[in-house]
């Protein structure tokens, strides 16, 4: 495997609003991701990390300032972008029920990004996609309220890749959907990953579920990345800042004395 | 030692939804008997865990129907009592504590009224008592400026925050029976547990039972006395919360099996298989 990194991310700073009342959503964050490999961004609500994958994707509001340097395969990444350099990285949305178009079929949602990026034999991509995700042609002419939430997801993971992206962006893919489903999704994208050499940046509030899909990950807090870890050092349970040990202790359940009553001013 | 009866009692509850394309079972044959405890309700989407929590508020949709052996609440047969009695029950004995503050707060009064008003409907005092109840519930649930946060209005409130004044206003009434429906499911984990804590201390307090519907079968595992594992409407399983590990039934071994771990390996999960059989 190729062991330049896909992406990097140097001293990203993200703004919105101005003058007093400006926000910074992320500040001074960096990292970079092995190319074939999955990085997790860990955090809460508000920690900054989708707004670190909206950047990747260009995806930030146009009123949002920036400052830093992102980088896909050691190309820059700036916020405006070519259509070729757009087709390299895609975006799988939290929400199932609200990122497929509802009055579009399966077909339609498939066949647009294909179409816009221009690429040729539109309805074998579209099957090839279907059954890359798991699904039967028969799904093209079904509607999304005729899809359970797992079915949608992975319309929505074949909607990604049905214009072969070398990086996967992944905002809280499972987070909606029960844990059998979940386990299913996570098993496809892992399939998936290995057998088209992606590279993923994985976005979860769930430790458990970066460290199963993840080689490494960066805890962010409040805009800022607190700790970037090999998994390994997670599951060997080393991991050295605070806060980033607090969210791992949260993850394993309720404990009435570990739990104690910091004082949560939020 | 002194044996008290139960607190709750449930015996064949099955709650029907009437669609134009027939009648839906969503409920059906559930049995348990609570008693000063914590219970966990555990089941997937569609499960029928809302549902039975909802059954025993008589907060069904109108389409839906309750129909039971025996429905009793502290010898109140709750099959049999009318809107008057069961009103009386439900916020004052009986307490809910739903999902997401955002949703279960009212966005036009201030926090404070809110408890307040929710608390006169229960009990005869003043308005100067009932103030001064809410002011202290508020600060019994770890909130740092309570009269503050009396006068907020919820969007100013963050869902932490929310859901302890949430917890605050269903207790002020000092109910024997709480119903939390995925009370900490809109938290952050860190916040989750402090939640969780300040719950159980108020109960612990109060001598009142709960009954804890939610996904995660971890954090019911670890929070809860005794888990009813519910799939398909019916309950597959009744279970210690410590002898999560040992469970029987392969729903619930599939269901804790498909779930990542920390400190996992990174292999593919195993998948959960359905057995037409469970639904006999």
């Amino acid at each position: 495997m190729n062991r330049a990194p896909a992406i990097e991310v140097a001293g990203l700073d993200v703004a919105f609003g101005r003058g007093r009342r400006a926000f910074r959503a992320v500040r001074d964050a960096s990292f970079s991701v092995t190319a074939g490999s999955s990085f997790g961004l860990v955090g809460e609500s508000g920690s900054g990390k989708t707004t670190v994958l909206r950047a990747l994707a260009g995806l930030l509001p146009p009123a949002a300032r920036f400052r830093g340097e992102l980088r896909l395969h050691g190309g820059l990444l700036r916020p405006a972008r070519s259509r070729a350099l757009r087709r390299r990285l895609q975006l799988v949305f939290q929400d199932p029920y609200g990122s497929l178009h509802p009055r579009h079929t399966v077909d339609r949602i498939l066949g647009e990004p294909a179409r816009v990026h221009g690429l040729d034999s539109i309805d074998r991509r579209t099957v090839a996609a279907l059954a890359d995700v798991g699904l039967d042609p028969s799904f093209r002419f079904r509607f999304p309220h005729q899809l359970s939430g797992g079915q949608r997801q992975r319309i929505a993971i074949a909607r990604a890749l049905i214009i072969e992206p070398a990086v996967v962006l992944l905002d809280e893919p499972t987070s909606a959907l029960d844990v059998s489903v979940q386990a299913e999704i996570l098993n496809l994208l892992q399939r998936l990953r290995r057998e088209y050499a992606l590279t993923f940046v994985l976005v979860s509030h769930d430790l458990a579920v970066v460290s199963h899909m993840c080689e490494a990950l960066a805890v962010m807090r409040a805009g800022e990345v607190v700790e970037t870890v090999s998994v390994d050092a997670l599951r060997a349970d080393t991991l050295q800042h605070r806060y980033s040990r607090q969210l791992l202790q949260a993850a394993q359940g309720y404990r009435s004395t570990a739990a104690g009553m910091p004082p949560a001013e939020r | 030692m002194m044996r008290r009866d139960p607190l709750l009692i449930v015996d064949g509850l099955r709650v029907t939804f009437d669609t134009p394309r027939g009648p839906v079972v969503a409920v059906r044959d559930v049995n348990f008997v609570l008693g000063r405890e914590k219970l966990g309700i555990v089941g997937e989407s569609g499960s029928g865990k809302s549902q039975t929590g909802r059954a025993l508020l008589g907060l069904l949709a109108r389409n839906g129907r309750v129909a039971a052996r025996r429905l009793s609440f502290d010898g109140v047969d709750l099959l049999r009592a009318g809107e008057a009695e069961r009103r009386a029950l439900r916020g004052g004995r009986i307490a809910m504590i739903l999902q997401d503050p955002k949703y279960s707060l009212n966005p036009v009064m201030t926090v404070g009224e809110q408890i307040v008003e929710a608390f006169r409907v229960h009990a005869n005092v003043s308005r100067r008592e009932a103030r001064l109840r809410a002011l202290a519930m508020l600060e019994a649930v770890h909130i740092r400026e309570p009269g503050y946060v009396f006068d907020a209005w919820p969007h100013e409130l963050s869902g932490g925050m929310g859901q302890r004044v949430m917890i605050a206003m269903m207790m002020v009434p000092e109910p024997d029976l709480l119903i939390a429906d995925e009370p900490t499911s809109a938290l952050d984990v860190t916040v989750r547990l402090q939640v969780l804590a300040l719950l159980d201390d108020m109960l612990a307090r109060r001598g009142a039972a709960l009954i804890f519907i939610s996904h995660d079968l971890n954090l019911v595992g670890s929070f809860c006395d005794r888990v009813l594992v519910m799939y398909a409407g019916r309950v597959v399983e009744t279970l210690r919360a410590n002898e999560l590990r040992s469970a029987r039934h392969p729903y619930t071994r599939g269901l804790l099996a498909c779930q990542p771990r920390v400190d996992g390996d990174g292999s593919d999960l195993p998948t959960l298989e359905r057995d037409p059989a469970w639904l006999r």
